[in-house]
């Protein structure tokens, strides 16, 4: 019989919050992370802000061995050690042990490693200097360098596995994670992506003219998904982990459970009938939330909150298009709807992994966070769901039941469901 | 430059790659890198490189290997200075 998976730990590092308690506070409140960044504009790039996390690097000092810390450079690979450590520790479990946990895992995603980093092997290499580059940088310009931190300071034995499907990376991490666990295969999966969109990653989507370019002197009004002025997504950085267990597992070591994943499903739009590199195909959107209401055993009724992938682009009509067709709800009776990036950006790997932890945060505490900076609804929305459907304050509610999906480039989706833990179930 | 002072200084070359300070602290000729600071062996790079830096000479391969306890570390580097 599958086994049910529960969310026991988290950890955020968020461009409006690092850790738990603040980013708790920044989502009540509405709190933008949205920041201008003067080494854009002197690139002469078209977008001058960013979602960057405030972050401490010699606060990694109390994370790490002083002999690891020596030498770490990579800041994609700091947010993740952060985040995945803060959910273990949050998780009730200590970092120490003499032998592997062999019943614990690890998928933790990004889309590539630190270009800081490999931009320095380019300049050693090219500069003649390969023989001044050495031991630590491989793990840090490997693709998988931040699982290999992650489990390597925590100890895991079971498997451990970097992904990467663009924007729905962190949503997948934690569905391979709840799947590894469901199958048997793993007690529990330390699962999370990470982001950190230093200048070349910035570029190469500044480029494209997908970015947002008319807010560029008001970096919290920048961001504006679903909104008529929406001009292009904010690229964020940061990181999140969550804690999945078997349900009798957590539950014979006394853990705190959060909350359940129900389930979930990932599938491609093939890039086909509208699908593109940078385009989802509808149909595949709408079977990739349709297999996922099925994988959870969920009635559409039943759904009080869509956190949705919900970019600020030309693209936000169309989600919402397939999300009122896939759950056979519109206007009135769509569920309430919101988009974390609109307070901290689209953080592309990191994007699923922090805004689940915003999910699971507005199950417990019961509250609906805004969308900040909808001032102006895009009408097109308006003709599909009721205004009131897209918080623009912070609604207090009972939440039970949310439906998370990111959809990435390459055509790629993926979706949960996340609830209550209810025992009886 | 004694080998004493190049031991003295070879201290603060290899405290960000031990955790064992106590060890660090009383280090002689004898001490071994690897069993004794515990030092990882991939580190061993990282401390030839930062010892080039350090003193601006240079490491050749077979030089390097011989660097395996602080005395062979101490007389390397000697040799090195001594024909800059």
């Amino acid at each position: 019989m599958a086994k049910r998976v529960v969310i026991t730990g988290m950890g955020v590092v968020s461009p409006n919050g690092v850790g738990l308690a603040d980013f708790l506070e920044a989502l009540k409140q509405g709190k933008s992370g949205i920041r201008h960044v003067a080494k854009y504009e002197e690139l002469q790039m078209s977008c001058h802000v960013a979602g960057v996390p405030e972050f401490e690097w010699d606060k990694l000092k109390s994370y790490l061995s002083e002999v690891s810390f020596h030498g770490l450079k990579g800041t994609n690979i700091a947010y993740g050690i952060t985040a995945a450590l803060d959910a273990w520790a949050d998780s009730g479990m200590p970092y120490e042990t003499d032998e592997p946990h062999w019943d614990t895992g690890c998928v933790f995603g990004n889309s590539a490693p630190d270009s800081d980093a490999t931009k320095n092997v380019i300049n050693k290499v090219d500069n003649k200097e390969v023989k001044k580059l050495g031991s630590r940088i491989v793990e840090q310009t490997m693709n998988s360098g931040v699982t290999s931190f992650i489990s390597g300071r925590l100890g895991l034995g079971n498997r451990v596995v970097t992904n990467s499907t663009a924007c729905a990376t962190g949503t997948q991490a934690i569905l391979m994670g709840y799947e590894y666990i469901q199958s048997g295969l793993a007690k529990r999966m330390v699962v999370g992506s990470g982001e950190h969109i230093d200048t070349y990653i910035f570029g190469t989507f500044d480029s494209m003219r997908v970015l947002s370019r008319k807010f560029n002197d008001q970096p919290e009004r920048a961001s504006r998904p679903m909104s008529a002025s929406s001009g292009g997504f904010i690229p964020g950085s940061g990181a999140a982990a969550l804690i999945l267990e078997d349900l009798d597992f957590a539950l014979a070591r006394g853990a705190r459970i959060y909350a359940e994943v129900l389930g979930g499903a990932a599938n491609s739009g093939g890039q086909r009938n509208g699908g593109t590199m940078t385009a989802p195909n509808p149909a595949g959107v709408i079977r990739c939330i349709s297999d996922a209401i099925a994988s959870a055993g969920i009635d559409p009724a039943d759904i009080d909150l869509v956190s949705g992938h919900l970019t600020a682009t030309m693209a936000d009509r169309q989600e919402i298009q397939s999300w009122s067709n896939a759950l056979g709800r519109s206007g009135k009776d769509f569920p309430l709807i919101n988009s974390v990036k609109s307070m901290i950006g689209h953080c592309l790997s990191a994007a699923g992994s922090i805004e689940s932890v915003a999910c699971i945060l507005q199950l417990i505490h019961g509250f609906v966070h805004p969308n900040i900076n909808l001032e102006d609804p895009n009408p097109e929305i308006l003709k599909i769901i009721d205004a009131g459907c897209m918080p623009t304050k912070m609604i207090k509610k009972d939440i039970n039941l949310i439906a998370k999906a990111n959809f990435g480039f390459g055509d790629v989706n993926a979706c949960l469901f996340f609830s209550k833990y209810n025992k009886d179930k | 430059m004694t080998r004493e002072e190049i031991l003295d200084e070879l201290k603060s070359v290899f405290a960000p790659y031990t955790t064992n300070k106590e060890m660090l602290a009383n280090i002689n000729d004898q001490t071994d890198l690897i069993t004794d600071l515990k030092i990882n062996s991939a580190n061993l790079v990282d401390i030839i490189i930062d010892a080039e830096a350090k003193y601006n000479i240079e490491i050749d391969y077979d030089s390097a290997d011989k660097m395996i306890n602080v005395g062979s570390c101490v007389d390397v580097i000697a040799e090195k200075l001594k024909q800059k």
